[in-house]
């Protein structure tokens, strides 16, 4: 890896600038920006779990937005029913609500990944456009789920009143959440970068280039290809129980193919199976929406015009534009 | 429970589905020829609409306006093929569908700039705004027996496009060899932007033809997208028989499903509950039915290209 040190470089001016931005905000007493920073690096975050899938994998899922939301619900459902103090479930086995943010964050790994675990279980049987489209499918299925369901809220969602303990810390004091998402998304970064440079990344990566051959040396690809959805799901899992936490509020737009084309957006804006490529995907977008917005309420208009230049002429996403050629493939 | 009631569900299933699949022909058939996934059919669905409702709003004719709609989504059909799908034939569906998103927000925005935010609202033609007898008592409105009836027609000259005609043959031989054809001198390009431009045309036919049951928004493209591609994913994608045979199966679990699953679950639980559980499950029957479907055959029920 030393050898891509203009990347790396290029890296550590990223996570850099993310760590300088709310202290600087923080420092200036404007709280507002350490919550955008905040949602920067939630939304990073799922891009992260999902560059993982989409970018070392190939596995092109327009349904993250599912595993967001269900990390979303998972962890507002269980502190909305600690608010009200009743139970979530009574049987076959007692689950309380809970205000504990380890268990929250448990809690949204669990389901996403349980969840994933049977999407992918279907999905991966199928490939290339079949894939792309049933994972927005499923995705479709759950969003309506949410939509429909009267006791969580259906399509108006649930305000949470509770703000998660983690102990030690105070989540409700803005720099400490920012913190906290920064360290996970750091963390989950850094997990990928040893699963991926693992024994396990090298399949994985010989499935995305050429599955035949990964097969005729003894490894089976679809295994592994599950697992690496698996846990890119559980990573997106977990950005949206943050999510959730960070605005005190859950709803069905959380599970919308919108969001499944924005994660995809940081992805791809950054540069596909570059590590760090959605920080500044993520970063790019907020910032492209808050300046035009700024401007024009017309700003999606622009974004649009933005991303389909950014795809039609700098292929390899911005990093591959600033920080040098694309990897091969 | 009457009959009347059951055929008026057959009858709303079928109208579904006929319009699902003019909708998802469109699709199909780009993919099939182009090998491209196109994320925007849904906008040139909603400029279909608008248009249609617009120009018969100004001219007071809805006839008018359908023929509006459909040159104005053919029209910007061409125009995007020309401007953007072209540079993205040779590029991986990854690229595709990011581009082809970005055009959804070029859309819905743009449209919203140019007709404001309000929706429009279309009216049915006055000759049709009438409803026929069922038997078995009760009445059906007739503009949605006409809507079958053209999605019908729709399905009928498409086939006979496909199978009878030069340009029928010339897509055919696209799908299978784009090299050969090129080489034996047929000018691609035009083909190309001429079989996106029908398929916009289709996107933009259901469009209008709809836009009078509901009102024209922004955005309203979108559900009926993700219905077509859970047809065309369950009909075998580029098969425009599959996307058919797709089309109504949906169009018969959609609606079915919204009209019975809760009386069926009222035989066993509190009728609160039943409703509850009953709308849920109708709203995610069509993507158990993909579910199903691809876990038994990956490739949908028609497969193109083995």
């Amino acid at each position: 890896m030393v050898e891509m040190s203009r990347e790396n470089l290029f890296n550590a001016a990223i996570a850099g600038l993310l760590l300088a931005l709310p202290l600087g905000a923080w420092a200036l007493g404007e709280s507002y920006y350490i919550s955008v920073a905040s949602r920067v690096a939630i939304l990073a975050l799922a891009g992260v779990g999902l560059n993982l899938a989409l970018g070392f994998g190939g596995m092109v899922s327009f349904g993250h937005a599912a595993f967001f939301g269900l990390g979303g619900y998972a962890a507002g459902v269980l502190s909305h029913h600690a608010f009200e103090g009743s139970a979530f479930l009574n049987w076959p086995l007692t689950i309380d609500g809970s205000d504990s943010t380890l268990t929250l964050w448990f809690a949204a790994l669990l389901v996403s990944g349980l969840v994933a675990a049977v999407i992918g279980a279907i999905s991966l049987r199928t490939s290339g456009v079949y894939f792309i489209m049933i994972t927005l499918a499923f995705a479709q299925m759950i969003f309506y789920l949410a939509v429909s369901l009267p006791t969580y809220g259906g399509e108006d969602g649930l305000p949470l009143y509770l703000r998660s303990s983690l102990p030690g810390l105070d989540l409700s004091d803005d720099l400490t959440f920012f913190f906290v998402c920064y360290g996970l998304l750091l963390l989950a970064i850094f997990l990928s970068l040893r699963l991926v440079g693992s024994r396990f990344g090298a399949a994985l990566q010989c499935a995305r280039q050429n599955e035949t051959r990964l097969s005729a040396i003894g490894i089976a690809p679809y295994p592994v290809k599950l697992t690496a959805f698996v846990f890119s799901a559980m990573i997106t899992g977990l950005a949206g129980a943050l999510f959730v936490e960070l605005n005190g509020f859950v709803s069905p737009s959380i599970l919308s193919w919108h969001l499944s084309g924005e994660i995809m957006i940081f992805v791809i804006l950054g540069g596909v199976g570059r590590f760090y490529g959605p920080i500044v995907g993520a970063a790019l977008f907020i910032v492209l929406e808050t300046v035009i917005g700024g401007y024009t309420e017309r700003w999606q208009l622009f974004l649009g015009v933005i991303l389909l230049g950014v795809v039609l002429f700098a292929r390899g996403g911005v990093i591959g534009l600033l920080a040098g050629k694309a990897r091969h493939d | 429970m009457s009959a009347a009631f059951i055929f008026e569900q057959l009858l709303n299933s079928l109208q579904l589905g006929v319009m699902l699949f003019v909708m998802a022909a469109g699709l199909t058939l780009v993919f099939g020829v182009m090998g491209l996934i196109n994320l925007a059919h849904g906008s040139l669905y909603m400029v279909g609409a608008f248009f249609c409702a617009w120009v018969a709003g100004e001219t007071g004719s809805f006839w008018v306006g359908l023929g509006a709609g459909l040159v104005a989504a053919a029209a910007a059909g061409a125009m995007v093929e020309m401007l953007v799908m072209r540079r993205l034939y040779d590029r991986d569906h990854l690229d595709q569908v990011l581009a082809t998103f970005s055009l959804i927000l070029i859309f819905n925005e743009g449209t919203r700039w140019v007709f404001g935010a309000q929706p429009l609202y279309l009216d049915i033609p006055s000759a049709l705004a009438t409803s026929v007898p069922l038997p078995g008592g009760g009445g059906y409105p007739l503009y949605r027996l006409v809507i079958i009836a053209f999605g019908i027609a729709t399905a009928a000259g498409l086939y006979l496009l496909i199978s009878r005609t030069r340009l029928g043959m010339q897509i055919r031989a696209g799908e299978s060899d784009r090299e050969m054809i090129g080489a034996l001198g047929v000018d691609i390009n035009t083909l190309y932007t001429l079989v996106f431009a029908i398929g916009a045309m289709l996107a933009g036919l259901a469009g209008a033809l709809v836009g009078a049951l509901q009102s024209v928004e922004v955005g309203m493209g979108e559900p009926v997208l993700i219905l077509a591609f859970v047809v065309i994913v369950i009909g075998g994608i580029g098969s425009i028989k599959g996307a058919l045979i797709g089309a109504i199966l949906v169009g018969l679990v959609d609606t079915l499903g919204r009209a019975f699953l809760h009386k069926l679950f009222a035989l066993a639980l509190p009728p609160a509950e039943a409703n509850g559980y009953g709308a849920a499950l109708a709203s995610m029957a069509i993507y158990l039915l993909m579910a199903t479907v691809l876990a038994w055959r990956p490739k949908g029920l028609f497969p193109v290209n083995g």
